[in-house]
């Protein structure tokens, strides 16, 4: 018997499943976990640490782990797979895909993956590796943080995030950090998962602290109950909540005046004509269609923005915020003109609280109060959950809700929202906004990517493919076919794809499918050759997403599984004979380059915090000219700054300026649906338990969370005959699913919540196990995306509830 | 003051967010199989007037709870008060923990069996 040693390394990937970043002391014995705790040294966590990642000895062991590659012999979608040794279904790998490559194009692969954990980099290696651009993130409408990224960088050039210190030594005490008096949660229950690389509870710490939370949540969450403000909104209507507050906030003159003038486009001149901005080409000879127009009314003349310079023609210019300005055009043509701000003020003008009490359901009186609160609180923050994503008009969503903390003076103040990269600027892949260390070796193999040239955001910002075109494309095969997935930690006909009857019909079009992942899913049902992975503990990795940064460092071997990171390295060698790195480790050093340290030094150390006036690091970055590459003062944005009327989006043929549509699905826009389905359908509510669809077969977490459960509110119950759990069925016209009845309070009357990811992986007298049984999926319909190519309307659906059919057991689905 | 002879929990469940770290926790320490735990969280929907209502999670150390008396004895917090993701579980002697109780609204003092 050995003695126990303990290593300390970094939860990212399958495990807990989450976005990650906690910092963990595994004690491992004779190569075996023997428990996990929460490092007390490290900053994210400070020795804390959630379920799923306390119940990994109960994971990393289980009985049903895959450990062998496995090889299908039966049709697809059945259970009849062999086991083969990893060199004969790499070489198999290798032959099918490069048989595909060589008759359709690299691009006849697709890569797929699920939610963003330590697999983006090393699934884009290898589809770059093999030539492929169709980097797939699976779902529909690529819903899930992308289009709040692409969003954010559209109009002020980078993403940003709450500010809990976590950039900073010693967190909340260090001397720049100031505690927010106000923040937003809006659609979150962000304590029960840590999503999108934010540990949930600084929140609760923060409250501990003196902050004051507004709630924007149609459920009673555990933030709602203790908020100073909980605004209960109908889902779909968050845009127009925004241009709410914005109205507010906009006549009650209480937003940050030097920061208009100083940091965003308000200035602008746009041509009442055409609704464009006005160019410099439009008045000067030779003049740039990137330079814009502004009024000088001391002057009493237009001055060009220089946008390459980033300065006014004439020194001293005092641009007009508003007005009307008679211009005359190069064409002889004379036209009136107004400001970006007139415009955008126009934008928020109809948005009075009573309006948006007609539309969102919540109370002017409470519109009114929580934007001035917030708009008061200095600083303030906001933080933003993926229901944000999950609505089809995503960007003006985003746009809106920026230029709230833009207008309010908190964008990169401490305590406000703060911009966000990847520590020491160490990419390991193209993300939105960043280009990685992993890229396609030559440009043009980007040329095929599916849904580029259709989606602008796409273009410029997005490099995976848009998902719904894929599947589209799939059956189609215009303008060329797809033949064979890359399915990797990913779980379609469960958790991530909408519609999964439709991912079931194309899984089984496809030649060849290689599924990677730890325990059996209903997806790999379909894959011919099946790859077992590693959880993180069982490999060694870099994380820079997004603060700090720090290595994730091979702990124990689980016999038979391999790390994503391997599998695909030992492949990308195989199809790139040119491929750049010798080791893993090569890669990681490159990849750690910026930081000046090598993979060793910083596993060594643990983590480490960018420095201070490091790009990385806030505060105040777009003052000290730390967000450009020319160095000047402003935002990563084309015109430099602050963009209350998106160039990008106009170029885009898209409305430049926030508005809020009523979505696909709702009361208002359907009435005929409303009829039969007079229930508004919410889905993907947070369970600490579990992270989608992982966990439910492990024994700690499935007892806690034992049922796919629908939430109902008592009278909502007691109308349609229904007690307390009971099983029902949820039902649209895309089909149903059966849940148990959870009746509670913490639903509005109007709505129910039905949980996500379900499937029962006890249940084996089914291949599938019955993934398609309590899968709200199923009501849920793809190729809704907005007309950027994002979001999904996934929250707000319509449907009916009623009690299963006594006798006959539950209704066959 | 003098202390007592006997160490309990102070639970502030104003902040405690259902979590259930210290479940998890729990069975990881004392090796307890799904369903045993030495704490339960609960979740407690409390009507309000108004037709308003008020969510609250209050963990509940079992009969199984022993207050890690292995770890405490080394000076270790007990697993469930060292994972508590929202800091909201105290370890200590009874007497100084009633002492707490006054200095913040919602939080309950459990002793052992
Ligand atoms: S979910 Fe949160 S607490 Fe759990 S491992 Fe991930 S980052 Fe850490
Ligand atoms: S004190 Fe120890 S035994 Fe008691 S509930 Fe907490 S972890 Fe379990
Ligand atoms: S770990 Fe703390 S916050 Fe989480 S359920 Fe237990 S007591 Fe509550």
């Amino acid at each position: 018997m050995g003695k126990t040693t303990i290593v300390r390394t970094t939860t990212w990937s399958a495990g807990p499943g989450c976005h990650g970043g906690c910092g963990v002391l595994a004690h491992i014995k004779d190569n075996k976990l023997v428990k996990i705790e929460g490092d007390p040294a490290h900053p994210w966590n400070q020795g804390r640490l959630c379920a799923r990642a306390l119940a990994m000895t109960q994971y990393i062991d289980h009985h049903d782990r895959l450990k062998s590659p496995l090889k299908r012999v039966g049709k697809r979608g059945e259970d009849q797979f062999e086991e083969i040794s990893w060199d004969e279904a790499f070489d198999i790998i290798e032959k099918r895909m490069k048989s595909i490559r060589d008759d359709f194009g690299p691009e006849s692969m697709i890569f797929s993956m699920g939610t963003g954990r330590d697999i983006g980099p090393w699934i884009c290696m290898l589809a770059y590796a093999f030539g492929s651009p169709n980097v797939m993130f699976a779902l529909s409408g690529n819903a899930c943080y992308s289009p709040r990224i692409a969003a954010l960088d559209t109009v002020q050039g980078d993403y940003c995030v709450f500010d809990a210190a976590q950039w900073l030594p010693g967190r909340y005490d260090h001397p720049e950090y100031k505690v927010p008096e106000c923040m937003i949660i809006w659609g979150y229950n962000i304590s029960a998962t840590c999503p999108d690389n934010l540990f949930g509870h600084w929140i609760i710490d923060l409250m501990k602290k003196g902050t004051k939370i507004i709630t924007i949540d149609p459920r009673l969450s555990f933030f709602a109950s203790r908020s100073k403000y909980w605004l209960q909104i109908r889902p779909g209507t968050d845009a127009a909540l925004a241009l709410g507050f914005l109205h507010v906030i906009i006549k009650e003159k209480l937003y940050d005046k030097n920061f208009l003038e100083t940091f965003t486009d308000a200035p602008r001149l746009v041509r009442n004509d055409t609704g464009k901005l006005l160019r410099e080409s439009d008045v000067v000879k030779r003049g740039s269609t990137d330079n814009f127009v502004v009024f000088d009314i001391q002057k009493n003349t237009f001055v060009i923005w220089n946008t390459l310079g980033q300065e006014y023609s004439i020194a001293n210019t005092t641009p007009a915020l508003t007005g009307n300005f008679k211009i005359n055009l190069l064409n002889g043509k004379s036209i009136s003109c107004v400001t970006a701000w007139d415009k955008f003020k126009e934008s928020c003008e109809p948005y009075t609280p009573q309006k948006v009490e007609e539309i969102t359901f919540v109370a002017a009186g409470d519109i009114e109060k929580a934007a001035k609160f917030y708009a008061g609180a200095k600083p303030a923050a906001i933080h933003w959950g993926v229901p944000i994503d999950m609505t089809p008009e995503i960007t003006p969503l985003c746009h809106a809700i920026a230029a709230l903390w833009a207008l309010t003076g908190n964008l990169d103040v401490p305590g406000g929202n703060v911009f966000t990269r990847s520590a020491f600027n160490a990419v390991a892949y193209a993300l939105p906004g960043a280009e990685g260390v992993i890229k396609l070796k030559d440009p043009a193999q980007d040329k095929p990517r599916i849904g580029k040239d259709e989606y602008g955001p796409f273009n410029q910002f997005i490099w995976r493919c848009q998902t719904d075109k894929v599947i589209e494309q799939i059956f189609s095969e215009k303008p060329y076919p797809v033949k064979g997935l890359w399915m990797q930690t990913c779980n379609p006909l469960s958790g991530i794809g909408l519609d999964p009857k439709l991912w079931q019909k194309a899984l089984e079009k496809l030649d060849f499918i290689v599924g990677v992942d730890l325990f059996m899913t209903p997806s790999l049902r379909y894959a011919d050759i099946i790859l077992p992975a590693a959880t993180f503990l069982e490999k060694d990795g870099v994380r820079s997403w997004w603060v700090p940064l720090q290595t994730i460092n091979k702990a124990v071997t689980v016999k038979g599984c391999r790390p994503d990171v391997e599998i695909n390295f030992e492949l990308s060698k195989r199809f790139d004979p040119d491929f750049k790195w010798e080791t893993i480790h090569d890669l990681f050093d490159e990849i750690l380059k910026p930081s000046g340290m090598s993979f060793d030094e910083l596993a060594k150390k643990g983590w480490a915090l960018p420095p201070e006036n490091h790009a990385s690091r806030p505060y105040f970055r777009h003052e000290k000219g730390l967000l450009r590459s020319d160095g000047k003062p402003g935002f990563a944005t084309p015109s430099g700054k602050f963009e209350l009327y998106s160039t990008l989006r106009e170029k885009w043929d898209l409305k430049p300026l926030p508005y809020f549509k009523e979505p696909p699905f709702t009361p208002v826009s359907r009435p005929d649906l409303f009829k039969d389905y007079p229930l508004i359908l919410s889905t993907g509510r947070r369970s600490p338990a579990f992270f989608h669809a992982e966990h439910r077969n492990i024994p700690w977490l499935r007892t806690l969370d034992p049922d796919p459960v629908v939430e109902i509110h008592p009278d909502t119950a007691s109308k349609n005959n229904i007690s307390n759990g009971e099983w029902v069925v949820v039902e649209n016209w895309m089909g149903k699913a059966r849940f148990k009845a959870k009746v509670t309070k913490i639903i509005p009357r109007w709505m129910v919540m039905a949980a996500h990811g379900w499937w029962f992986p006890e249940k084996k007298d089914d291949p599938l196990f019955h993934t398609f049984e309590s899968n709200i999926n199923m009501l849920i319909p793809m190729n809704e995306q907005g007309k950027d190519g994002l979001g999904a309307p996934i929250k707000h659906l319509l449907c009916r509830i009623r009690k299963e059919k006594k006798g006959g057991g539950h209704d066959k689905i | 003051m003098t202390k007592s002879s006997k160490n309990g929990l102070l639970i502030d469940y104003e902040y405690c967010t259902g979590c259930f770290s210290c479940t998890v926790a729990c069975c990881q320490e004392h090796g307890w199989q799904a369903p045993l735990s030495g704490i339960k969280v609960m979740e407690i929907v409390q009507d309000l007037p108004k037709d308003k209502a008020y969510l609250t999670f209050l963990p509940f150390p079992t009969e199984l709870c022993v207050l890690c008396a292995k770890r405490t004895r080394k000076g270790l917090d007990p697993a469930c008060v060292k994972h508590c993701m929202a800091n909201c579980l105290t370890y200590g002697n009874l007497r100084d923990l009633s002492c707490e109780l006054e200095k913040k609204p919602r939080m309950v003092l459990w002793s052992p069996r």
